[in-house]
């Protein structure tokens, strides 16, 4: 499977990638790309390794083996930190957002705009407040207030929020694991409604997902992964639930 | 496109200016808005009942000795608070203070001067919290049982140090400091004010202040997004530290000596100072205010029922009871 022809407007590209936890295997030799300004999916069953190879993209493994080119450099990320300031943005599934600061505080948490007085750095809170309501409202993010707690937050305006933060920190790539996975009928098409909009803006996204419909309507490109291999990829436009269905159980 | 908008709920999605029409009435009738003002409400009650029992109470001389004997108390709740705020808990905070007045009667008993010792009584204090921080955070041990363990390991060193005899420090600048005032305060007041103020910017005005109240809110949450949380609460404990090295100056300009015994109702008023404040004891929940108010109706509280001449024996029980009340009242937080 390595030897995938590389989009030549590929943001993230790797090769031959292998990660491996004492005697088991997570995947071996995957090849993976996202086409810049596209949502691409990675689908599969549980513990085909999809969530291990998008910590090894963002930079919380670090894989045994191939190469990661992320925005046309070489870049073996060995911490989540390093794969943020390069530019990859992660909406994790739970450990999002701080309950007990405020939406503005969370948005701008490690990036806070500051005011510089001699040595001494102080909070720029009014710029940060009026950055949140602007980012808020670039992405049409309905929340009570951007001086509320995050705790008294719904499920749906969380994971927005903490999408909308990925988005507004200017990353070039943001990756979901899941981002619809705890969430209600409602918030889902919420979330959904959201990640379209990104689409528009031409954001590169990379979407994990159990959801083949989802997926389907989401997404650019679908690769599939079964059994820590990477087994087919598609474009969403040309593919069917059965199809997919059928690469995901190895039926095909 | 249009599905986050209808979702939102109808209250929730007016516009600005109606939000902070209904903030008032809702507040008032928020649990929540209790809970986080319980110190002030608590010394304003206080006040009322005190000066209506006691009008001596209310007197100018009273209100001054009341304010300087809260200025230590107020010191260390400051500290407290940020080891609270990142969910953890100083329990060695009075032996520091113990240790900070016993370093700081030897060094100026040897003759190397006053400033000098109070600098090595505030390194002295700082280097122990920096300590426990740092054996809490790369050791992964609970706070409570490392605090615990130098607070007796603590009390051991200050005896040692001095010999269980206390030392004399006849210093003309702490008698200053202890009796001087500026304006209608004393020093200690203005440097209890000076340590609000500092604490205060420091919290809510810095970085700092954010990253302390997410790695107490959620450590593993704020650790995923850079934010260095082993470094923050060792900072933490140091500014504990520090905040107990003041206090120790403090203490022996006040009583004219180090004494190697420990204030074991400076550190319980100090933890519960905080939680009158409206600080979780779960952390990512702070502010600089309350604390210091709650320090002050706990002060005026003693001060209170003194004057009342109620026995002294009565004291913790009334404390103990407040404490427990303003724990109560802190459950509507959430």
């Amino acid at each position: 499977m390595s030897a995938v022809i590389p989009f030549p407007d590929a943001i993230i590209a790797c090769n031959g990638l292998s990660k491996h936890f004492g005697g088991v295997r997570a995947f071996t030799d995957v090849a993976f790309q996202a086409r810049r300004g596209e949502v691409t999916a990675v689908i599969g069953d549980n513990g085909a390794g999809k969530s291990t190879l998008i910590r090894c993209l963002v930079g919380v493994h670090v894989p045994d083996a191939g190469s990661i080119v992320f925005d046309g450099r070489e870049h073996p990320f060995s911490n989540p930190d390093g794969a943020r300031k390069a530019g990859i943005e992660t909406v994790h599934q739970n450990l999002a957002l701080i309950d007990e600061l405020t939406v503005a505080q969370n948005l701008f948490l490690n990036r806070e705009l500051v005011r510089r007085i001699g040595p001494f750095a102080f909070l720029d809170r009014k710029a940060m407040r009026r950055e949140a309501r602007s980012m808020l409202s670039r992405l049409s993010i309905n929340v009570p207030s951007i001086n509320q707690r995050v705790r008294r937050l719904s499920g749906g305006q969380r994971q927005a929020i903490s999408i909308c933060r990925a988005v507004g920190s200017g990353a070039k790539l943001v990756v979901m694991d899941e981002p619809t996975a705890a969430l209600g009928v409602q918030e889902t098409a919420n979330v959904e409604a959201l990640i379209r909009r990104l689409r528009e803006q031409s954001v590169s996204v990379i979407l994990v997902s159990h959801n083949f419909d989802q997926v389907r309507r989401l997404s650019d490109q679908i690769w599939v992964m079964r059994a820590g291999k990477m087994a087919a990829t598609v474009r969403a436009s040309e593919t069917s639930g059965n199809e997919l269905v059928a690469l995901v159980t190895g039926a095909a | 496109m249009s599905n986050s908008t209808d979702n939102a709920p109808v209250a929730h999605s007016a516009g600005a200016p109606e939000e902070s029409r209904s903030s008032l009435a809702a507040l008032l009738l928020d649990p929540s808005f209790w809970a986080d003002w319980a110190s002030v409400v608590g010394l304003v009650g206080l006040v009322v009942i005190f000066g209506i029992a006691q009008p001596v109470f209310l007197s100018v001389a009273n209100l001054q000795a009341l304010l300087l004997a809260a200025a230590i108390l107020v010191v260390l709740s400051i500290g407290q608070t940020f080891v609270v705020a990142t969910s953890g808990i100083d329990l060695s905070l009075a032996a520091a203070v113990m240790l900070g007045a016993v370093i700081l009667g030897l060094v100026n008993a040897a003759g190397y001067g006053i400033f000098i010792a109070c600098v090595l009584c505030v390194l002295a204090t700082s280097a122990l919290g920096f300590f426990n921080g740092l054996i809490i955070t790369a050791g992964k041990i609970p706070d409570f049982v490392v605090t615990l363990g130098t607070l007796s390991g603590i009390t051991g060193l200050g005896l040692i140090l001095s010999g269980g005899e206390p030392t004399m420090v006849g210093s003309t600048f702490l008698l200053k400091l202890a009796s001087g005032s500026f304006g209608p305060l004393g020093y200690p007041v203005w440097v209890a004010i000076a340590a609000v103020v500092v604490a205060h910017i420091a919290l809510y005005h810095s970085r700092f202040g954010v990253h302390l109240l997410a790695t107490g809110g959620q450590a593993e949450s704020a650790g995923a997004l850079g934010i260095r949380t082993n470094r923050v609460k060792v900072a933490a404990y140091t500014i504990s530290g520090f905040c107990a090295g003041i206090a120790a100056i403090l203490l022996v300009a006040r009583i004219g000596s180090a004494e190697p015994l420990i204030n074991t109702s400076l550190l319980l008023n100090s933890v519960a100072a905080v939680v009158l404040g409206g600080v979780s004891l779960f952390g990512g929940r702070a502010s600089i205010l309350g604390p210091a108010i709650g320090a002050l109706m706990l002060t005026a509280l003693v001060n209170g029922l003194t004057l009342l001449s109620v026995s002294a024996f009565y004291q913790p029980l009334a404390v103990g009871t407040i404490v427990v009340l303003a724990a109560l009242i802190m459950r509507y937080q959430k």
